[in-house]
């Protein structure tokens, strides 16, 4: 049987919309079953797009897949390549609509459009029964209320759906790996039980499903890890056979490298214990996996070894957490780190005294940001620069002492140390999320075939 | 023997699922997998983030990849959803190891300043 081609066009929601266009290039060259995958939906995402929904029934899909979708679609339709994606969020039947729409205004031929939904279990679990499923933390026993909660389903309904014939899958919540494990079950008849090709069709998408990430994207280093013309960075083409062997490689042309380094740094990309990696298909042990390097920018991946398929499944609930209220301002030119030592000891000053229980963060962006633990105020006094950019941050379920904070900021501009500039604030909806497992029964997933010409 | 930076020998890369950091370390030659096992340890790792408090750090071993996985529970401030912070992710945080100091035998080849894949093009 022949190979199976599966592209990566996206790796997140706000990945490139070009990205696409060289990876199905190079897929249209070749023969047999092709596929090109997107993933665009963070965890967060999907609770945003269910607030979208109840605004406007017609949408609370991904809104990439107005962007992604069209310098590919005509060509991967004519090339009889398959687009796999999650841009469904929490409205797979709308953005199937939207997408046929977009189909209609390249013209050419309506395409095939399948939804799998059925991994919303908002409605079927109270937040009672969640919260007594939450792992890792209990915050769903304190939260305010649950705005989405999503399983993560599988291959199969992706599998299902390309078995009748559709030329675009669109889902909801899956398991970022099931929209390359999917096509392969689909494409190589892998057995449900058949858990070492599970595995290594699993691998294959952990592989793909960050887009650049393997082929030299989040990688550079320079001196030390340096990427050839990273600013058109080739996104992925995994190859896999019917024994589950997999070579991961890009188009022609493009930038970036795919060698043994970039492989194993996205191999071991958020996968915890590599002995049991959990997805909804199979459990997928790493421990014994290899990678070679089989030519210019071609990586063989051999190894992966499955274990039966977990008893439950993971979903993510997410509900309101207030709002993060951010405001920085900058002090530059000789003295301006004890500056913005005052500036930042009259902001706390004011706050510790007027909103004592306001938790603030305050950063000096070029001096201790991110790699500190965040001390408050920040103890700039060794600090040689002369170019200093105070973060002030908090969050809160009360906006009102969120605008207190941005306005004490603000008010540095008159009242403040000499020179402070740029002050810009910014307050951001907050949504925090936590993790379930769910027993299986509570997964019912849905395909549906939606004609084009409807 | 002489003393470098793990960024001179060893690559790394970090990723997040809630307030747990996944953080893979790479030899760039697989010949240094050894040193690096005994030097860095978990424990040394969670040293390195004694600041943020880890709960738990697990170190694990993939010998046939030349590289290591540390899982270190509750380091990034609540994550992504809760923290306050500019980096909610830790997507900056392999930096931090990337400066802990190793001792490598003289005799190794350091694989510095060009990657695998680059030396494959100069030999084709």
């Amino acid at each position: 049987m022949a190979e199976v081609l599966i592209g990566a066009a996206a790796g997140f929601a706000g990945d490139r919309s070009d990205a696409g266009i060289p990876v199905v290039d190079a897929l249209a060259a070749q023969a047999g079953p092709r596929f090109l995958m997107f993933e665009t939906l963070a965890e967060r995402t999907l609770a945003l797009c269910q607030l979208v929904r109840r605004q406007n029934p017609q949408r609370g899909y991904s809104p990439a897949l107005e962007r992604m979708l069209p310098p590919v679609l005509a060509r991967c339709l004519e090339a009889g390549i398959k687009i796999v994606g999650n841009f469904g969020a929490a409205n797979p039947g709308a953005a199937a609509h939207r997408i046929a729409e977009i189909a209609r205004t390249l013209g050419g031929r309506p395409p095939r459009i399948a939804t799998v939904e059925g991994d919303d279990i908002a409605d079927k679990l109270s937040h009672a029964e969640l919260a007594a499923r939450e792992v890792g933390g209990n915050s769903l026993a304190q939260s305010r209320k649950i705005i989405s909660a999503n399983l993560y389903l599988g291959a199969q309904p992706i599998a299902q759906a390309l078995d009748q014939g559709a030329d675009i899958v669109v889902t909801g919540r899956v398991a970022d790996s099931a929209l390359a494990l999917g096509p392969l079950v689909h494409a190589l008849q892998w057995r449900i039980d058949d858990w070492d090709r599970l595995a290594a069709g699993t691998l294959a998408g952990h592989l793909l499903e960050c887009g650049a990430q393997v082929t030299g994207g989040y990688f550079a280093d320079p001196g030390y890890k340096d990427v050839p013309d990273l600013a058109e960075v080739g996104y992925p083409i995994a190859e896999i056979d019917q024994s589950g062997g997999i070579v991961i490689t890009k188009p022609a042309g493009t930038g970036g490298v795919v060698d043994r380094l970039t492989v194993v740094e996205q191999l071991l990309y958020e996968i915890h214990d590599p002995s049991a990696y959990l997805a909804p298909d199979v459990v997928l042990d790493l421990t014994d996996v290899e990678v070679a390097e089989t030519g210019k920018d071609r990586v063989r991946v051999s190894g992966a070894r499955g274990k039966p398929a977990p008893e439950t499944l993971k979903a993510t609930v997410c509900f309101d957490s207030g709002v993060l209220g951010e405001a920085e301002i900058s002090y530059a030119g000789p003295n301006a780190s004890a500056r913005a030592q005052l500036a930042a000891e009259v902001v706390c000053q004011r706050l510790r005294k007027r909103l004592p229980r306001l938790d603030i963060r305050v950063d000096a962006i070029g001096v201790a940001s991110v790699l500190g633990a965040g001390h408050n105020p920040p103890d700039l006094r060794a600090a040689q620069t002369n170019d200093v950019r105070l973060r002030f941050a908090a969050q809160s379920t009360d906006p009102a002492q969120i605008e207190a904070l941005l306005d004490e900021v603000e008010a540095l501009y008159c009242a403040g140390p000499a020179g402070g500039a740029g002050v810009r604030r910014r307050v951001t909806p907050r949504l925090a999320s936590a993790s379930c497992l769910i027993e299986r029964h509570y997964a019912q997933p849905r395909v549906t075939i939606m004609g084009a010409r409807t | 023997m002489p003393i470098v930076r793990l960024q001179e020998i060893a690559n790394a890369r970090t990723g997040d699922k809630g307030n747990r950091l996944n953080l893979a370390l790479v030899c760039r030659n697989p010949a240094h997998y050894q040193a690096v096992a005994a030097q860095v340890t978990a424990e040394r790792v969670a040293h390195v983030f004694a600041a943020r408090k880890p709960a738990r750090v697990v170190r694990y071993d993939l010998p046939k990849l030349a590289a290591f996985n540390f899982v270190l529970d509750d380091v990034l401030e609540g994550g992504v959803n809760a923290s306050i912070g500019l980096d909610g992710h830790g997507k900056s945080l392999s930096f931090l190891v990337l400066d802990i100091p190793v001792e490598i035998a003289t005799d190794l080849p350091r694989v510095t300043r060009v990657t695998q894949s680059q030396s494959i093009r100069e030999r084709t």
